[in-house]
């Protein structure tokens, strides 16, 4: 282990950081050099993860604990690097690239700082994937928060504002809720690092114990917000819908922050080791996830545009998530990490795919004629004049393709990988024991009843747009455009024929999140040996 | 001084969610401010509140809680002021396009019955 790999873990979030700072100095027209810069960052972002995952991976040091500083874990700050974390720095990276090559024909122009915004979303997601510190897990959030606010009004124009509005207050209002948790469970336990609270846990006195739940219900409160679970997420299409689409590709991951947090936290801190408060609030997730997927399936059937759509389905994704994690089995929280990377691939790709259909029926396209407008930019003419926007051949074909591969992903249909996750997180609990629990068929139920409400809210939509369109005009598509959809499903194939592979990462990265033994001895190692009274008790 | 404290935080708490569910954006700022004094308070509280306290470490004495100030929570509210200015400033942004944008400074974008 060389010097420079010892920083692998902190790499995330310092080059996307300097990108975005270096860009801040560029003049803003110098737009081509900032692409340029953005793009190496990004595809260096998705090289660094890749190379994370194969390091969480290799055996020898599952959990890579970075300490800033050089402070024991209480005391300093640290980044944890394991599976998990590892996970879902491979799924922002390629959602980067993917958001970002889809955004240079078009969305870079809408307006101004586009480049910057997006690096410090990067760096905000990455970060708040890789820390192990409950404080600086705020700090990511608010980082990754203030960058979306910039990207969600992206573009600008009444419904943004309108949208971004609504979006800003409310997670103004979910951050306070966060500061209170965070703060109750200082005052509880006397520390904020993840892998010291959850060894405190069980040894807390009875009469604590109330006040550390309470804190971490209203911790987990800030979480199931930006997770949109019923009835928390009723802001969520209403944003999504209006977000440009190269941002809402970006953006969709957020409401899987929320799942990551609840689900790191939860069994790190509610699991089997916490004593008397092992698997508080269980319930809570498990009911939350089934009426988030009911309301989801409501909302999908419901819709009558692409994009809100698209919102719902992110719902839908959301519930069945919180409660496949609620269930509390090792293997169901193996389907479901394999569920999430499926789904937020689709999703992403269902919000790039969108806008290309649609501006073949010309809704978006004069939204965006207007904001281009307002901005004044002089020099799109001669970008749309310089051979890019070559409509290329059977456009139509390639992105029905896309919009059908889609919905079947998201409908969790076969045969692709949205058919093998839902499978995966129901085989499991039907085959936890000879009494199949009444939750266990309400969940199967939900999981069956919501795919089907996304069949048909998609076929509908689907011959709306491809079949009966009365002016049946072929959107101008450029290769730029239509090349991040294709990564995105071809990804998701790659999924579905190496489901082999990925699903035994994907159930070593469970096992290692249900027994945290390895986390807490990783992130605490040299600290339990510590003189009494070194951990700052009260 | 605690009671003190508790019935600032709580009325603070109280008129902060009373006017974040106020139908003007002006009122919904207002009582974010608001709201975020009173959890600002409420970390600073969760050190203990006491009075004459050394906030560092004096030479020759051992660094424990029973004679200092707890530093962590002074710190987790700087940040928390810090990062709090700036997202309502942003907010503030936010408002006045939507107020010139929509004419209105409801926070639906539009006035109720039209």
């Amino acid at each position: 282990m060389t010097g420079w790999m010892d920083h692998l873990t902190i790499a995330p979030i310092v080059l996307p950081l300097l990108t975005g700072a270096v860009m801040m100095l560029i003049d803003e027209r110098q737009r081509t050099l900032k692409a340029v810069i953005g793009m190496a960052s990004a595809l260096g972002l998705l090289g660094l993860a890749v190379l994370a995952l194969a390091v969480a991976d290799a055996g020898t040091a599952e959990v890579r604990v970075y300490r800033l500083g050089n402070w024991p874990a209480n005391f300093g700050i640290v980044l944890v690097l394991d599976r998990f974390a590892a996970l879902m720095l491979v799924l922002t990276g390629i959602l980067g690239v993917a958001a970002l090559t889809f955004s240079l024909p078009r969305w870079q122009k809408a307006g101004a700082h586009f480049h910057p915004l997006f690096q410090f979303q990067l760096m905000g997601l990455n970060g708040a994937f890789l820390t192990g510190d409950l404080f600086n897990l705020f700090v990511f959030f608010e980082i990754m928060l203030a960058a979306s606010y910039g990207l969600a009004l992206h573009g600008s124009g009444l419904a943004r504002v309108r949208a971004g509005l609504h979006y800003v207050a409310i997670n103004l209002s979910a951050s306070l809720l966060f500061l209170i948790g965070v703060s109750m469970i200082y005052g509880v336990s006397g520390t904020l690092n993840m892998a010291d609270l959850a060894d405190r846990v069980a040894g807390l006195a009875a009469e604590d114990r109330g006040l550390l739940e309470a804190g971490a219900a209203i911790l987990g409160l800030a979480f199931l917000i930006k997770a949109g679970m019923w009835p928390l997420g009723f802001w969520l299409p209403n944003t999504y819908s209006t977000l440009n689409s190269a941002s809402a590709a970006i953006v969709s991951i957020l409401s899987k922050v929320g799942i990551y947090a609840v689900l790191r936290l939860w069994l790190l801190v509610f699991g089997d080791g916490a004593g008397a408060s092992g698997g508080f609030g269980g319930t809570v997730l498990l009911v939350g996830g089934l009426l988030t997927v009911g309301f989801g399936s409501i909302a999908v059937l419901a819709t009558q545009s692409m994009a809100r759509l698209a919102g719902a389905c992110v719902l839908v994704s959301s519930g069945t998530l919180l409660a496949a994690i609620g269930a509390g089995q090792v293997s169901v929280t193996g389907g479901a990490l394999f569920y999430m990377t499926s789904s937020v691939l689709a999703v992403a790709g269902f919000f790039l795919v969108i806008e290309l259909v649609e501006r073949g029926r010309g809704v978006g396209a004069d939204v965006l004629a207007v904001t281009r407008e307002a901005f004044g930019e002089g020099d799109d003419e001669d970008a749309d004049d310089g051979g890019a926007g070559v409509a290329i051949p059977a456009t139509m074909a390639i992105l029905g393709i896309g919009f059908m591969s889609s919905a079947l992903l998201l409908a969790g249909l076969p045969p692709l990988s949205g058919f093998l996750a839902k499978f995966a997180i129901l085989s499991p609990l039907l085959a936890a024991g000879p009494e199949v629990a009444v939750t266990t068929w309400i969940l199967l139920a939900a999981l069956v009843l919501s795919g089907l409400a996304t069949v048909v809210a998609m076929t509908r939509v689907g011959i709306d747009a491809f079949w009966a369109s009365p002016a049946a005009e072929v959107p101008r598509v450029r290769v730029a455009e239509i090349a991040p959809v294709l990564l995105l499903l071809s990804l998701n194939l790659a999924l579905t024929i190496q489901a082999g592979p990925a699903m035994r990462y994907m159930e070593d990265t469970a096992r290692s999140l249900h027994a945290p033994q390895d986390y807490n001895g990783a992130v605490l190692s040299g600290l339990r040996a510590a003189a009494p009274g070194a951990g700052g008790t009260r | 001084m605690e009671l003190i404290l508790s019935l600032g935080i709580g009325v603070l708490t109280g008129s902060g969610v009373w006017l974040l569910l106020r139908p003007r954006t002006f009122q919904v700022i207002v009582g974010l401010s608001l709201l975020s004094y009173a959890v600002n308070l409420f970390i600073f509280s969760t050190g203990g509140l006491r009075t004459g306290a050394p906030p560092i470490l004096e030479g020759g004495r051992a660094g424990t809680l029973a004679m200092h100030a707890d530093p962590v929570p002074q710190a987790l509210v700087l940040t928390a002021i810090v990062i709090g200015f700036a997202t309502t400033a942003l907010f503030l942004v936010v408002l006045l396009a939507s107020r010139g944008l929509t004419g209105t400074d409801h926070v639906d974008g539009k006035e109720k019955g039209r």
